[in-house]
């Protein structure tokens, strides 16, 4: 790497007249497109941050009658809905996600392990809208037909699951299991990666020790992968929350808190209510959408960072 | 549980060392008795109905199989091996869950997508289309092919320049290259609706300047290049990711050569480094534009939504194939049959693309990966 940012010193002076004429002008072009394409990664996120404030800002100087409602008012509820769809993902993907990885990583035959790695992969780029009309068309029937009464009439004392169950499916829960379906693949993956890399003397330390393949791994492989997990579980929450088709095509919306995961009656998210809400729009709505749009970016901006922060200081020196 | 099982186990003086000893108990017999056992305990749950029902098979006969091996390796093996056996149990099971409904997301696409995955499909547009007519999305299948094209333009050589720059040219400790790399991660984050009002908002101040008036666009500022600039928005850090990574695999010792040879540097990236990771580039660039081709929240905002073709992403709205999938199904007309099967077959159609563009990566990456290399 020393030597890529000085080239050879020597070569240069002793016999410049080699060297110069050939090597100035292309790399000058070169270097300044190179620094260029570096120097617009700094320009696009400031014009995105500058053009969402500018747009988002007429929201808060409108006259009060303009609007039905303040902004904290329209937001809040969206930003509950936002984060409670998200967190049920998570809930039900993560342990899966970590059940799958590991018997990717350590449980199936190695040839069909890679085989597997890559049908995960697959899966991942599924595009939502594809998962959201299967939401609605398959998995919401199934779900009214069967879990949702049954939840109505044996855990009703539960504030998640009372009356009155929703027969059409559009529920909190169908959408939040359809976004654990989709961000399985991510949790899935990056948990693969860390438990492939578990220093493979851990692992023949703790065989030799006498230890059976499950105690191995909560000795060589969790603890090792533990920062990979929650970084992978943190990028499935952004994912799931700034997700947008999926939840926009299943879930019934009302204006409100909702706790209860099997009604018709559910807060929407930021971004699925843009996205039903934007084509439609007008004049001072349209700044409102964007406004709500920043107070999702700043969400997931914070939990990237959080998953960022988690994942630099995991890895130390193990291999 | 533990009563039972401790009940059950006669010679608890034994150490757990010992116990292990014993594993050659739980035969290839015992275990298949046990998965047989589990389905049949499955297949009871449907008497009482007389029908067949494949969701509570599946969960009954899950739950049993995690039970029973449970249960039968504590009788005939120790206490260790029955976890073991039960973390076996629960891993594989957990994987059989998850292949659920991810085949039947597959599996529903094709069986309902097939309907009108016909020529028709994909010569008509649907313009003047009503009732039972049948209708098509070539309009859809060409604007996402414009879109993702336009986007790939801008995203590819705007990514690994800048990968170039951050592996070839800045030293890794500069403050201007870990403010980049800082703010790739954060591009990576953004959720892809911001990006696309990012566009809209981006393409509205375009419109206010009289001088860029041929850039900006006709009805409500949405055009496929709008649509563009959000995608490239997400598909620039997964391309420089991507590159990065690859560029930085290049052994060192190769760029020395060169500089040895008196070449210089841009001619040793272009002809000594690139040429080198081109096998993982190309197999980023193509999984990159994998992803980008689905995205539907982006282009919904910024690229609006077309009865017909056009070819031109400066000026009007288009259609692609992802919004075209969205508004056929949720708003499918008057016999809602036609139009939802037109979103099938849309979406059949997304995710054939998507399979391919991953086949493609696959084959590039094992054609063009050079020889020699670790």
């Amino acid at each position: 790497m020393t030597i890529t940012e000085n080239p050879p010193p020597q070569a240069a002076e002793a016999d410049s007249s080699f060297t110069q004429p050939i090597s100035r002008l292309g790399d000058r072009v070169f270097g300044g497109l190179s620094f260029g394409a570096a120097a617009l990664i700094l320009v696009t996120l400031a014009a995105v941050a500058i053009f969402l404030i500018t747009e988002g800002l007429p929201t808060f100087t409108a006259d009060e009658g303009e609007f039905d409602r303040s902004f904290l008012a329209y937001v809040g509820p969206l930003v509950f809905g936002t984060t409670y769809a998200a967190a049920i993902a998570l809930l039900l993907a993560t342990p899966v996600a970590v059940a799958v990885a590991l018997y990717i990583s350590h449980y199936a035959p190695r040839r069909l392990a890679k085989t597997l790695g890559y049908f995960v992969d697959l899966l991942a780029a599924i595009p939502s809208v594809v998962y959201g009309i299967w939401g609605i068309a398959v998995l919401a029937p199934i779900l009214s037909d069967s879990l949702y009464p049954w939840l109505e009439d044996n855990a009703a004392f539960l504030p998640f699951f009372g009356p009155t169950a929703s027969t059409s499916g559009r529920t909190m829960m169908t959408a939040g299991i359809v976004l654990a379906v989709m961000v399985l693949p991510i949790i899935t993956a990056i948990s693969r990666e860390v438990f492939l890399q578990t220093p493979r003397l851990h692992e023949e330390a703790s065989l030799a020790l006498g230890a059976t393949r499950w105690e191995m791994i909560r000795q060589a492989v969790l603890p090792f992968g533990r920062s990979g997990v929650i970084s992978g579980a943190m990028l499935g929450l952004g994912r799931a929350l700034g997700e947008t088709m999926a939840v926009a095509i299943i879930l019934a919306p009302a204006n409100g808190y909702f706790w209860n995961v099997i009604t018709n009656q559910n807060s929407n998210t930021i971004a699925s209510n843009i996205a039903l809400s934007f084509p439609e729009s007008s004049g001072l709505e349209v700044n409102r959408l964007i406004a709500t749009g920043l107070v999702l970016f700043a969400i997931t901006f914070g939990v990237n960072a959080m998953a960022r922060k988690i994942s630099s200081t995991g890895f130390s020196g193990a291999d | 549980m533990t009563l039972m099982t401790d009940a059950l186990e006669p010679t608890r003086f034994d150490s757990d060392d010992d116990d292990a000893m014993r594993g050659g108990v739980y035969t290839r017999a015992v275990s298949v008795a046990v998965r047989l056992g589990a389905i049949g305990l499955g297949a009871l749950t449907w008497l009482p109905g007389g029908s067949v029902n494949w969701a509570r098979w599946i969960v009954v006969s899950l739950l049993a199989y995690m039970l029973l091996t449970y249960v039968v390796a504590r009788r005939v093996e120790s206490k260790r091996q029955a976890t073991d056996r039960l973390a076996t149990a629960m891993v594989t099971s957990a994987f059989l869950v998850v292949l659920l409904p991810l085949v039947s997301v597959v599996w529903t696409v094709v069986e309902r997508g097939s309907n009108r995955f016909d020529s028709t499909f994909y010569t008509e547009t649907m313009r003047g289309v009503f009732g039972e007519i049948e209708g098509g999305g070539y309009h859809a299948v060409v604007g996402t092919l414009v879109v993702t094209a336009l986007t790939a333009l801008m995203s590819v050589p705007f990514g690994l320049f800048t990968a170039i720059y951050l592996v070839e040219y800045s030293s890794k400790s500069s403050r201007f290259s870990r403010a980049v790399q800082a703010l790739v991660d954060v591009m990576t984050g953004i959720p892809s609706i911001v990006a696309g009002l990012f566009a809209y908002a981006f393409f509205v101040f375009l419109d206010g300047i009289p001088v860029l008036t041929a850039l900006s666009t006709g009805v409500g500022h949405r055009s496929g290049l709008a649509g563009a600039v959000a995608l490239t928005l997400l598909m620039t850090p997964v391309v420089i990711r991507a590159s990065e990574e690859m560029l930085r695999l290049v052994p060192n010792e190769l760029r020395e050569a060169s500089y040895a040879l008196g070449v210089p540097k841009w001619k040793t990236i272009v002809k000594v480094v690139l040429p080198t990771a081109i096998a993982g580039i190309l197999t980023g660039v193509v999984l990159a534009v994998a992803r980008v081709i689905g995205e539907t929240a982006p282009l919904l905002v910024t690229v609006g939504l077309a009865q017909d073709t056009n070819w031109n992403p400066f000026e009007g709205r288009m259609t692609t194939l992802s919004v075209y999938t969205y508004y056929q199904y949720v708003q499918p007309g008057v016999p809602p049959q036609v139009g939802q099967d037109r979103a099938w077959a849309a979406a059949l159609s997304l995710v054939i693309i998507v399979g391919i563009l991953f086949t493609i990566a696959r084959v590039l990456s094992t054609i063009l990966k050079p020889k020699g290399l670790k």
